[in-house]
């Protein structure tokens, strides 16, 4: 018998800011919505193996979408004259919107990196319609290590340099097949888009002065982060979860900046307790 | 470990050929010893121990023995495991041809981390 995954995919279109974008997104699973954002540069199959975990799929509702831009999802008509920039504004209205067209009640959103750092803008803007937020790498803010100017220019390889760009910031026990699939994702990106996510998470999103506002009794707040992640590091994660009250910190060894996609054996060890617990509270409520 | 890298890089099919564009002159400095990497075509050449006075070269890689010993190890430790984890650190350098070195990046990170097949035959955790 062929295996054939539990995932289904298929496209939804809805406006954003006043421009119309059809948008892949795949879900496998029952119950609690749990809207998946991936990394700058790739894509939502990143968190494939979330959606075949029978231990998640049997109470939440596992969905990841494509950004529009990324994987299957168009960019907006006229794209070809245009520079690609994301910004705080249309990311945050862009998940919310995707939230609202799929007609999602109270879904948990988990981000990683640049989808780590936009839920901290969402616990504290839509605190009010989310369940809780899971910033995996995420940051309030961090420094710096690289100059983007080298992701899009015609005389170095998009696709590979992205790639390896990213390629040590994983656990040196990761295995090699997850270790290179996460970086396939980053050899498939658009000329240009890995550039413009990181113009969203390295120049419009500095939120130090910000996220103290969030009100976790409102939203629950958890930052997970990969003890090998030099550029979202620990250090960033605690001073970050610091400042917010409430919020749960946690460091998981092994694992880097793609801890879903890199090492998800290790990964569900860390993501099936907050899970649960996040369940759990739900029905307290 | 850098005298080996001939035998390292030659031996990996995959390595040569990620590199089969690139023709390069390197400077690995360790502490105070300074090595010079010939690569032709993705494969290495002479490996030279310097100082050599008025000697060019493409591209310099530069740290203290201390910290390539940790990139070296099997398994290193967090924020080691990558040449952009140490230079974030200020434990390394890169400098001189950036393009070059964008160009043939992973080729670069493998060639600098090939020396951690060594620790693996050792056993060495």
């Amino acid at each position: 018998m062929p295996e054939i995954e539990p995932i289904v995919g298929r496209y939804i279109h809805f406006p954003v800011d006043g421009t119309n974008y059809r948008i892949y997104f795949e879900e496998a699973g029952q119950g609690i919505p749990l809207v998946c954002l991936h990394t700058a540069g790739s894509d939502g199959r990143q968190y494939r193996h979330l959606m075949n975990d029978s231990s998640v799929t049997g109470r939440y509702r596992v969905i990841a979408f494509d950004l529009p831009w990324h994987g299957k999802s168009n960019p907006p008509v006229g794209f070809q004259n245009r520079e690609y920039r994301l910004a705080t504004h249309l990311y945050a209205n862009t998940v919310m919107s995707f939230c609202r067209a799929l007609e999602l009640e109270q879904p948990v959103v988990m981000g990683c990196s640049m989808g780590g750092r936009i839920v901290l803008e969402l616990a504290l803007r839509h605190a009010d319609e989310l369940r809780a937020v899971i910033g995996l790498e995420s940051a309030d803010y961090q420094e710096p290590w690289y100059d983007t100017g080298w992701l899009h220019r015609p005389d170095v390889h998009g696709g590979e340099v992205c790639a390896a760009l990213v390629s040590g910031n994983m656990g040196p026990r990761s295995p090699d097949k997850y270790r290179w699939e996460t970086l396939w994702g980053y050899m498939q990106g658009g000329p240009g888009v890995f550039k413009g996510d990181l113009y969203f998470y390295r120049v419009d999103s500095d939120f130090r002065e910000r996220v103290a506002g969030i009100d976790t009794s409102r939203c629950a707040v958890y930052i997970m982060t990969g003890e090998y992640d030099f550029s979202c590091t620990p250090e960033d994660a605690q001073r970050t979860g610091k400042k917010i009250p409430g919020a749960k910190v946690i460091i998981m060894e092994g694992l880097g900046h793609f801890p879903m996609s890199e090492n998800p054996e290790l990964f569900r060890t860390y993501i099936l307790p907050v899970l649960e617990e996040i369940a759990g509270n739900t029905v307290l409520r | 470990m850098i005298r080996k890298l001939p035998e390292l890089v030659n031996n990996d099919e995959a390595l040569v050929r990620r590199g089969r564009f690139l023709t390069a002159e390197i400077k690995i400095v360790v502490g105070d010893d300074e090595y010079w990497v010939d690569i032709k075509e993705g494969r290495v050449g002479a490996v030279e121990r310097g100082p050599f006075l008025m000697r060019s070269y493409d591209i310099a890689f530069r740290a203290s023995a201390e910290a390539w010993a940790k990139f070296w190890e099997r398994y290193p430790a967090p924020g080691y495991q990558d040449i952009f984890g140490m230079t974030k650190r200020g434990e390394a350098e890169v400098s001189g041809d950036w393009l070059l070195f964008m160009q043939n990046l992973q080729y670069f990170k493998d060639l600098l981390q090939v020396p951690r097949r060594l620790a693996a035959e050792e056993g060495n955790a």
